[in-house]
């Protein structure tokens, strides 16, 4: 058999296959991030919290509601849209004139609150939800069996990600949309509801870190803690991609997912900080991210 | 304001520790009042397995031993949620030992904790029933035997049952998924040890950092092994999440899984589909017999969870020490620890458990299987008790010992 370094070529395919299905849950959740940075100048430290929040409602919809799979994947974002409709109309709207900082420490506050809400409902140990039957079993793909579901995650996440970036770069909406963070102002001259466009815009973002919630329950377990792991990874993803860039922060998180792949394979101790290496590297060379403008 | 306060503040500073020590010179209980503590995590990955349910247990041992024994000293009970956190563990356990008269503190799970709060029990000269950590360094490098009793399991223990058993069981290849810090470490490397006693070999072990989010990559350096068993050196979420992923890449198929730190909280948390056929050690389990049944099913009607192996070993460990002080009539730690040692324990955790010269109180475990779905009967119906493992064959013998106190003697 083939190797590379010691390593088998087909295990090595397998480990691509994975980083790839990881890249996916860093692509939607960066480029929810990624969006509402853009529009709204707002670091958002709830998103892992309201990832979190999209898992735990697919859960609770299927255990006392008895809503299915399918149904959780629109319902659930929707709802973790509403309550970031509900965050952005109560509270982040007041913070928009401030600092960065104003913005980064509420919703710091609010993911701590929303984590605490859950681990004191439901415990820390985490609640299982097992895989749709539409999705059971696995595709033998010669190198490696991959279970179908990991497989559909990268399919939906990339639908996912290209119908965001069309509607938001090619569509009458989107273009309202990035006039409104160009110049606020102005738009609201030409007669265009700007606040209304940054609710939305703010519960769309969150959404889509509902619907990566949704996509990971079956794939792993349903707890609390799941989006703290998780969020910083995903803020070094942006980062590295550029700041409110869309379309970085959808590659950056494929490639990403990618790398840290591989890195399981040759060193694992650093899978864990190798995405943060690379963070150091590009903020160095080039300090507003590989995808980022400097403004 | 702010002044008089601080004056009181150093004044009663001054005066408590000194009041402390003339009580207990007496031979009585000092303040007539015995003062336990719960010290555990409350909040973080451990929550479950420690938690609120240490504090429930801790209620119901002194509820219970005030029915039995009625005492004629007060008990009273604090708790407090150390995050995981060494530092601010043994600051916790500080304050409690010089300003509030705790007499002695329990649970304390997280082997880093422990090891931390260990010192300060010793330097305090208090005394520490650890029913939550792992580590073995409390009864050896870091062992204080007159201060510190190891009350329900260690990474030996939990290594030594599925690794001999197992391995005898002609699953005798292995490959380990460790946690990359001391506790995974250790773990793997008792197994291991238990392993090769016992003719099998390992194949090979992956580090994964500790709260990983995706397990399937190692889990395909397992599969691609071909050992025959793959072990967890890990616990909490990273074991829940392993075993969730080896079940959808299909390593349960031609692979055993066995968790090395697995609890029933753990079982539950991913059900029977998912954990059917692992094998491993707990200290503990409530379907035992109708004494552990019904103290559980009392346990169950207020925490709604039964208990975990933590849960039953504090509930054990508050009551032998409330004996202890009854029998006594004391709370000075010698006089308590000496009769701890003397008395065999035997209750809903224990039966004739005994506390050896290095603190470790020595019961029996056992290995356990998990049930088929159909096989369970009823809710929390989970494990097939496959082997009970004595005490004197369970934990490390005194021979293999590398505490500096008892080699001394």
């Amino acid at each position: 058999m083939t190797e590379i370094f010691g390593v088998p070529i087909q295990a090595l395919f397998g480990q691509l296959m994975l980083g790839l299905v990881n890249g996916s849950f860093y692509a939607v959740l960066s480029l929810g991030l990624a969006v509402i940075f853009g529009m709204l100048n707002i670091i958002n430290f709830a998103h892992g919290a309201l990832y979190m929040m999209g898992a735990m409602l697919t859960w609770i919809g299927l255990e006392y509601l008895g809503i299915g799979y399918w149904w959780s994947l629109l319902l659930a974002p929707i709802g973790v849209g509403l309550v970031g409709i509900a965050i952005e109309r109560l509270m982040l709207q007041w913070l928009y004139k401030l600092d960065h900082l104003y913005g980064l420490l509420l919703t710091f506050g609010l993911a701590l609150m929303i984590e605490g809400l859950f681990r004191d409902l439901y415990g820390v140990a985490g609640q299982p939800y097992s895989i749709p039957e539409e999705f059971a079993g696995a595709f033998n793909l010669g190198f490696m069996f991959l279970p179908k579901y990991r497989a559909w995650v990268v399919v939906a996440s990339l639908a996912v990600c290209l119908a965001t970036w069309f509607v938001i770069e090619k569509t009458r909406l989107g273009a309202y949309l990035r006039a409104a963070t160009e110049n606020p102002k102005l738009t609201q001259a030409f007669g265009i509801n700007v606040p209304l466009m940054v609710m939305l815009t703010y519960g769309f973002g969150v959404g889509l870190a509902g619907f990566a919630g949704v996509l990971a329950a079956p794939a792993t377990q349903i707890g609390p803690l799941m989006g703290s792991n998780l969020i910083i990874v995903v803020f070094a993803v942006v980062v590295i991609g550029g700041m409110g860039s869309i379309l970085g922060s959808v590659v950056t998180g494929l490639g990403l997912g990618i790398i840290e792949g591989m890195t399981k394979v040759f060193w694992p101790e650093a899978s864990a900080t190798v995405v943060f290496m690379i963070m150091a590297v590009v903020l160095m060379i080039r300090p507003a991210g590989l995808f980022g403008r400097e403004k | 304001m702010m002044k008089r306060k601080l004056l009181a503040l150093s004044i009663s500073a001054l005066l408590l520790p000194a009041a402390g020590s003339v009580l207990a010179q007496a031979g009585k209980i000092s303040g007539d009042v015995v003062k336990i503590a719960v010290l555990t995590d409350m909040s973080g990955v451990y929550s479950d397995l420690g938690g609120k349910g240490s504090v429930l247990a801790a209620e119901m041992a002194i509820e219970d031993f005030k029915a039995s024994a009625k005492p004629k000293f007060k008990i009273e009970l604090v708790s407090a949620d150390h995050q995981n956190k060494a530092d601010v563990g043994s600051n916790k356990v500080r304050e409690w030992y010089d300003t509030q008269g705790v007499d002695m503190v329990t649970d304390v799970l997280n082997s880093a904790v422990a090891l931390a709060v260990a010192k300060v029990t010793t330097e305090k000269n208090k005394i520490m029933l650890n029913a939550g950590a792992a580590s073995t360094r409390l009864t050896n490098e870091d062992c204080a035997p007159n201060n510190v009793v190891h009350y329900v399991y260690d990474t030996y223990a939990l290594a030594n049952g599925p690794g001999k058993a197992v391995t005898k069981q002609g699953k005798d290849t292995w490959f380990f998924l460790t946690a990359d810090y001391a506790f995974g470490a250790s773990l793997e490397k008792d197994t291991t040890d238990a392993v090769k006693a016992s003719g099998g070999k390992v194949l090979g072990s992956v580090k994964h950092p500790l709260n990983a989010s995706d397990f399937s990559s190692f889990l395909l350096q397992a599969q691609a092994s071909k050992a025959k068993v793959v072990g967890l050196a890990n616990a909490g979420g990273d074991t829940i999440n392993s075993i969730k992923a080896a079940n959808e890449f299909g390593l349960t198929k031609n692979q055993t899984i066995v968790g090395l730190l697995t609890t029933i909280i753990d079982i539950h948390a991913l059900g029977l589909p998912t954990t059917q056929g692992m094998m491993f050690t707990e200290g503990y389990y409530w379907n035992l017999n109708n004494e552990t049944r019904d103290w559980s099913r009392k346990f169950f009607s207020k925490h709604k969870k039964m208990p975990s192996m933590l849960h039953a070993g504090t509930y054990s460990a508050v009551t032998t020490y409330l004996k202890a002080v009854q029998a006594t009539g004391s709370d000075d730690t010698a006089t308590v620890m000496k009769q701890m040692r003397a008395t065999p324990i035997n209750d809903i955790f224990a039966k004739g458990g005994k506390i050896r010269e290095d603190g470790r109180m020595v019961h029996d475990m056992y290995l356990v299987e998990v049930k088929k779905p159909a096989e369970s009967k009823e809710p929390w119906d989970y494990y097939h008790i496959k082997q009970v493992i004595p005490g004197d064959q369970a934990f490390q013998p005194m021979a293999l010992s590398r505490c500096p106190a008892v080699a001394k003697k």
